[in-house]
């Protein structure tokens, strides 16, 4: 029998593998995925009728609260990124594939991404109105979202994959280890619609979320594949 | 062209089992037996690549290989305890899924074949999570025919199989033997082969 040598498993081929086969799973059960949406909405519905219609308040709010929804809605499905597949004994599969695990698992983000930060940001414009937010500073809302969103799934997969282990409060745990790290891009993705209503141009924030992006595309899934190895050890 | 030597292994501050050696060549099986908790499933952990040894070291065709080694995950394919499978997908979904991660081509006629052969061509197109644990651990073991590779690593591969699930195993690893190649099996129950070179290691 011929054995198949060293480094077949390409990147892509492994990047499609587990991105295809989560947003397969993601559809199959589309009640989380409207949960996650609902939460949104709902935490940012909150908030006008907690502090009151006032226009300037709700305006001046509106960049902060729309964000930290957004942190929070991204936060609550990520404990189940590697915990099932850890639980059913897929995620052992996964790492003695032949793909490249930094591969496999950058598309597991990906899949996560597409099911929850991607839908946050298009559905913020429309709960953004909620708080008078008009015309470019709509846009610029979605567009730090869509930058800033994949660096919350990249940042995130590292802190679900280094809590795999723990049985109990390891979302707790996971939450108190990324919300900090997340702290950077709330405040360049708020501040880049707050620049747009001061009139000055939301350039250099989006460029920064844009910079984030990239270099936790670059590393992210690296340290991922690392925690994941050592929670099976 | 799988040789072990020195091998130890613990769990916690719990000594497993230490010094153990063997090698294995084209067409031997190694059935590997102990009571409960002597570390026949981390023994074939370690050969999978999955967990670290305390010491010793495991060689595939002369060359050592670590833990997570791109040798080992292209030469090996390990079944473990879970069955790996997703209860939202069927069966058929399942199994065509788990080849293609070990990177077989698995078109939609090679994974209908290997599902008749392990009996479930009636249980396709059923989701994963209504299938009985039997069935579960037949989609688990068909990838045996879709993913050639010439290292099988089994761990209690027999557990809720029935006469004929277990005959279907027999003749599985009989042809794989006799193609040249190797499998470490860790087994409570007779596993009677009808090709191959059966070899034993007890663990305590």
């Amino acid at each position: 029998m011929s054995g198949a040598t060293a480094g077949d498993g390409g990147v892509w081929p492994g990047v499609a593998w587990s991105l295809r086969r989560d947003l397969r799973l993601a559809l199959r059960s589309k009640a989380e995925l409207g949960v996650q949406l609902l939460f949104y909405a709902i935490v940012v519905t909150l908030f006008p009728l907690g502090v009151g219609a006032d226009p300037t308040l709700l305006k001046a709010l509106a960049s902060g609260i729309l964000w930290v929804a957004a942190l929070l809605a991204s936060l609550l499905s990520l404990p189940r990124l590697f915990a099932i597949d850890f639980a059913d004994g897929t995620l052992e599969q996964i790492t003695l594939s032949p793909y490249p695990l930094p591969a496999l698992i950058s598309g597991k983000i990906a899949a996560h991404w597409l099911t929850s930060g991607a839908p946050l940001a298009v559905l913020s414009p429309l709960l953004a109105l909620e708080f008078g937010l008009q015309g470019p500073e709509l846009g610029v809302l979605a567009l730090g979202l869509l930058l800033g969103t994949p660096t919350l799934s990249l940042l995130g997969a590292v802190g679900a994959a280094l809590t795999l282990g723990l049985r109990a409060g390891g979302g707790a745990l996971l939450a108190l280890l990324i919300l900090p790290l997340y702290v950077p891009i709330l405040i360049f993705g708020a501040g880049a619609v707050e620049a747009i209503r001061a009139g000055v141009g939301a350039g250099g924030e989006l460029s920064v979320l844009g910079a984030a992006l990239l270099a936790s595309v670059v590393g992210a899934p690296f340290a991922a594949a690392v925690a994941v190895r050592i929670a099976l050890d | 062209m799988l040789a072990v030597q020195d091998l130890a292994a613990r769990r916690g501050d719990a000594g497993l089992f230490a010094e153990v050696d063997f090698a294995l060549v084209a067409g031997d099986a190694l059935f590997v037996r102990g009571p409960n908790g002597s570390g026949k499933t981390t023994l074939l952990r370690i050969l999978a690549g999955v967990t670290q040894p305390v010491a010793g070291e495991v060689r595939w065709r002369g060359q050592a290989v670590g833990p997570f080694a791109p040798l080992l995950r292209a030469n090996a394919l390990f079944i473990g305890h879970a069955p790996a499978l997703k209860d939202e997908l069927t069966a058929e979904e399942n199994l065509a899924s788990l080849a293609s991660l070990h990177g077989a081509r698995a078109d939609g006629g090679a994974v209908r074949e290997a599902l008749g052969t392990w009996a479930l061509a009636r249980q396709r197109s059923l989701p994963a999570r209504v299938l009985s644990q039997g069935q579960r651990r037949r989609t688990s073991l068909a990838r045996l025919q879709l993913v050639s590779r010439p290292l099988w690593l089994l761990d209690e591969p027999g557990t809720a199989l029935d006469d004929a699930g277990a005959a279907t195993l027999a003749s599985a690893l009989a042809a794989h033997l006799t193609a040249g190649g190797i499998a470490v099996i860790a087994t409570h129950q007779d596993m009677p082969l009808s090709a191959g070179v059966s070899r034993w290691l007890h663990l305590e």
